[in-house]
Parts: structure tokens; sequence; C-alpha cells
């Protein structure tokens, strides 16, 4: 029993982690609370529901999906939020107001039943490992999480555009000053944050299926991870992903009625011992 | 006539069930003036301390869910008014400790997440609060011996307190208090070189918004007799928001305007489509994008603009410098 709670909570911090890092880069880069990142991993959810209805691959829905909503981050991020740059309030409003269009949307589409996602071929069955028997299909998620927080890692320490994101995040001002594009780095991180979302969505379909008011349900998760891990840092959404992934399974396990509060429990704690969250560089 | 305009408005108010005709009607004018009582304690915290909040559902939730606990267990009206308001003000008062942290950004993040443990707690702790099914109160309580069961006593009681309200705030803003909040607004350095406490006119400004969110959630319960976790989801804090930031931020009859709005518009789409949740995104989106100062002073300024453009030079510079904020 506890092995299994280990590794369900194991499996859902890696797919926070996948919803996290995008929330926080843009967080940490565009100073945007997204409040569509939920909307985007439904979205992606919901897209690679209708490819694999069309007869694709399970992955290459997947993909598909996670590119779909990458476009679809984009056209938000130039035509909408970058009317609005600066305007914080306005861009938290108009995110809001965007992620009721696209649950409402979805709805619409797709109707009001939860659809179950059938597990990939690959993925069904278990794995021995240490004489433990783990589900294949979630040892896949995490193995893809670790593949890419480390794309991640490599992306923003050892590229020459990471260089240019992470000097974006210090300091726009002086980033512009260099010569760097900086609202193209703005588009470029809003559409690899919403693309990470809707992947995230599909590959988290098997287990999480896909319904409406999964936005709500995930969006709250990713707020707690990044005011938990700190927002803009790599090493914070994934430390917070799996610190609540741990407290959401075994809250449920344990305290059903009590999981939601016991969810929020740390991020308070941090809140009220060190603002900033664990890992990150500037208070919120 | 701008004189006798109060005194015309009050009457009209007041004689509304007379004029208006149908139960229907006076009881969309009743959700008006509730609503109008919540956007008006948002405004205290949107408008003139500059904190948005996207928690203030959860306020509004949880005087509802203390009231109706309160009187399933059959007490009075007195004590169910004192024990939901008392409810209210201890959970705001731990929403501001926590979401004080934070300033703007990070402010308005952690009251999303603040909101969302009162929904999960409405919505999962079944044995406190009912689960999704909700609680529901079987009579329309009557408080201190009216007999509030047909509308227009209904409207006439929530008409009441929809005035002390507006008074209340009347006072605010001319008040020392009220300028001090206005003042940790704009300049809390400034503020705090003065010798003010920043932080805790911010609390106290945040203390007296959840008390009257909380008196909107007790007419809300005696209203609908139900609340249930839809009363306490983000789409509700969202809608207040909308309210406050629609009829335009920090201005006294602006969350009022936002109330009419937002209530008239929700019956009336309601009636032709069922995406009203599609249609306040929209109006969201347009709102921010088009007229960001709201409506009010939006139509002023657009007003002027026309105006302007009949006479260019000089009232051009007027506009000019109006739409800087």
């Amino acid at each position: 029993m506890w092995t299994i709670l280990s590794i369900n909570s194991v499996t859902l911090g890696g797919l926070l982690f996948l919803l996290a890092a995008g929330f926080s880069l843009i967080f940490g880069l565009m100073r945007i609370p997204n409040l569509t990142h939920g909307s985007m991993f439904m979205l992606g959810a919901y897209f690679g529901v209708t490819l694999i209805g069309w007869g694709c691959n399970f992955w290459i829905a997947s993909l598909g999906a996670g590119l779909g909503v990458a476009l679809f981050g984009g056209i938000v991020e130039r035509f909408v939020l970058r009317r609005l740059v600066g305007a914080e309030l306005a861009q938290v409003l108009v995110t809001l107001g965007l992620s009721f269009m696209v649950a409402d949307t979805c709805l619409m589409l797709w109707g009001g039943d939860p659809i179950s996602v059938d597990t990939p071929a690959i993925g069904v069955g278990m794995t021995h490992l240490a004489g433990v028997a783990v589900p294949t299909y979630r040892l896949i998620i995490i193995l893809i999480a670790v593949a890419i927080a480390a794309a991640l890692w490599g992306l923003l320490d050892k590229t020459r555009l990471g260089a240019m994101i992470r000097a974006a995040v210090d300091d726009p001002a002086m980033a512009r000053v260099c010569g760097i594009r900086v609202s193209h780095l703005f588009t470029i991180v809003f559409s690899l944050g919403a693309g990470l979302a809707g992947f995230a969505g599909v590959i988290g379909g098997p287990i999480l299926s896909v319904y409406p008011g999964l936005d709500q349900d995930m969006l709250p998760l990713a707020l707690v991870v990044v005011i938990l891990g700190g927002s803009g840092s790599l090493l914070g959404s994934l430390v917070g992903s799996f610190v609540v992934g741990f407290l959401y399974n075994f809250g449920q396990a344990m305290f059903p009625e009590l999981a939601y509060v016991i969810l929020f429990l740390p991020m308070l704690i941090v809140l009220v011992i060190r603002p900033r969250g664990l890992f990150g560089r500037v208070t919120l | 006539m701008k004189r006798f305009f109060p005194l015309i408005a009050l009457i009209a108010l007041v004689t509304l069930p007379f004029w208006i005709g149908n139960t229907f009607y006076i009881n969309i004018a009743a959700q008006v003036l509730i609503y109008a009582v919540l956007a008006l304690g948002l405004n205290v915290l949107v408008g003139y301390a500059g904190l948005v909040t996207l928690g203030h559902a959860g306020l509004f939730g949880v005087a509802c869910y203390a009231a109706a606990t309160l009187i399933n267990a059959g007490h009075g009206s007195i004590i169910v008014a004192i024990g939901g308001l008392a409810a209210t003000l201890v959970v705001t008062a731990m929403f501001a400790v926590l979401a004080l942290r934070g300033t703007g950004l990070g402010f308005v993040m952690i009251t999303v997440a603040l909101g969302q443990i009162v929904w999960g707690i409405a919505y999962r702790w079944i044995s406190l609060t009912n689960g999704d099914n909700g609680i529901s109160i079987n009579v329309r309580p009557h408080p201190f011996g009216l007999a509030l069961d047909n509308a227009a006593s209904f409207y006439w009681a929530t008409l009441v307190v929809f005035l002390v309200a507006l008074g209340c705030m009347a006072v605010f803003v001319a008040s020392p208090f009220g300028a001090a909040v206005r003042g940790t607004r704009d300049q809390p350095r400034r503020m705090t070189a003065l010798g003010y406490n920043v932080w805790l006119t911010r609390f106290f400004a945040f203390l007296f918004s959840g008390f009257w969110s909380g008196v909107a959630g007790l007419l809300y319960l005696y209203y609908n007799q139900f609340v249930s976790p839809q009363t306490v989801a983000l789409s509700a804090s969202a809608e207040a928001l909308l309210m406050v930031i629609a009829g335009g931020t920090g201005t006294l009859f602006g969350p009022i305007a936002g109330a009419v709005l937002v209530v008239v518009m929700k019956d009336v789409v309601s009636a032709y489509v069922t995406r009203w949740n599609f249609v306040l995104g929209a109006i969201f989106v347009l709102i921010v994008v088009f007229m960001p100062e709201g409506l009010v002073p939006g139509s002023v300024r657009f007003w002027r603009w026309v105006t302007a453009s009949r006479r260019p030079r000089v009232a051009a510079t007027v506009v000019e410098r109006e739409s800087r904020p």
C-alpha cells in the first residue's frame, strides 16, 4: 500500500512538474500569473483525445496536442498579452477570462462526460523493479518527466537561448539594451510552457482521464508548486512538484475529506517563513 | 436637477416594487442589491487599497455556510447573523495575514489558492458542508420578527442593508482611514516614511472588505435558502471582480453600476444562451483590452473623445491627459 502510494505520488509529481515548469518560467520571465495554464493542460488532453479518435498513435497524438497547444499559446501571447505589457492586473483578468472561454468551449465541443484514455500498448502491465511491481505506464511518465527536466535544464543552462532567457528573467531592461529581443523570448517561453502543459494533459490522460473542470483541478496545484518552489526556478518546480504529488496522494488516502487542505499547508508555511519560495530568487 | 438626483434615485429605489410590476423583476432587483453590497466591499480592497483579490467568493461563502449551519442547528436570527459575520471575519483575518505576505501578483496568486482551499472544503469535507449537494435551509428566516417571505418585503430589507453599506462606504472614503488606505495603494514607501503602518492599514482594509462580503453572503443565503460549492468557486470570485472592474475601480458608484450590469446581463444572457461562462470570459477580455479603466470612466472618456473630435484643439489635449493613468 505504501509502495503503491509512493509510486502514484512520484507519477503525479512528474506530471505536475511538466505543468509547473512552464508556469514558473512564464511567471519568472514575463511576470504573468498565467491563469490559463490549467486550461492549456485540459485543452491538450482534449486535443489528444480527438487525435487518438482519428486513429493516431498515442505518442504522436500527445506530441501533436502539445504542438497544437503551443501554437494556441503563441497566438494568445502575440495578439492578446502583448497588448498589455506592464499592465499586470489586466493580464490576470485577461488570462482568467480566456480560461473561462476555453473551459466553456471544451464543454461545448467535447460534452460534459468524462472521457477515459486507453493506456498505450507499451505501458500496459507491470514492470518488476528490485522486487516491486510498478505499473509500466507510471514508470514511463516518471522517465519522461525526468528526461524533460534534464532537457529544460540543458536548454536554460547550456544554450545561447537559455542564457538569453536567464538574462531576461534577471533584468529585462538590461537584456533589451544588450540587444536581446525580449518580446521574442516572451512568445517562445509562453508557447513552450503552454506546449508542455498540453503534452502533460495527454500523457496524464490514462491516469486522470479527461473531464470538464480538469483545468480548475490542475491550476491550484500548479499555483501551489510555484509558490512553494519559488517562481522562475526549475529546481524549485521540481522539488515543489514532488512535495505536492506526495501530499496529494497520501492526504487523499489518509484524510480523504481534508486532502485539499493538507495540500495547501506547506504552501502556507513557506509563505509565512520564506515568502519567495524555497528556491525562488525574487519575492512574489 | 443635479442636486435632486440622489433624492430621485432613492425614491425610485424605495418605490421600485410598485412600478416594476412583476415579482420576477423585484427578485432581480434584490439580487442586484445583494451583489452591489458584495461589490462595494470588494471595491475597498481592489479599488481603494489596490489589492486585487480572487478569493472573495470564499469569504462570501464562509458567511453562507456558517449561517446555514447555525440556522439548521435551530438558532435564532441574531445568533445566526453574529455567528456568520464572526466566522467571516476570522477567515478574513487568516486570508489577510497570509495574502499580505505578497503584494501585487503574489497577492493575487495567494488569494486564488486560498479561495480554492475554501472551495475544496466546501466540496470535499462532506460531513461539514454536505459536499456537492450543498446545504439548504427550509424556511426564509424572519430576522427581528420581519416576515420576508414575499418578494417586495425581502427587497426592502435588502435595500436597507444596501443603503447602510453605501453610507458606510461614503464615510469610509471621506475618512482619514480611507485616505490612508488610498495612500498605501499609491505611495506605500512614503506612507511608511510618514509613520503609517502600511501592513496594518491594509489588514484593516481587508477586514472591512471581508465584513461587507459576509453581509452580502448572509443576504444571499436568505434569498436563495441554499448554498453549494458553486457559490465559492473561482468563477464566482471572478464575477464579483468583474462587477468592480466593469463599473470602475476606486469609485463610489462604479461597483453598483457593475453589479447592475453583471446581474442583468447574466439573467438576460442566460435566457438566450446556456453559455454564461463563455460570455463572462469574453466580457472580461473585451473590457480589459478596450476599456481598462472601467465602463463608467471609459464611457466618459469615449464621450469626451466624441465631443473632442468636433472641437479638435483644446479638447484633444484634455483627452490625451485623461487617457494616461
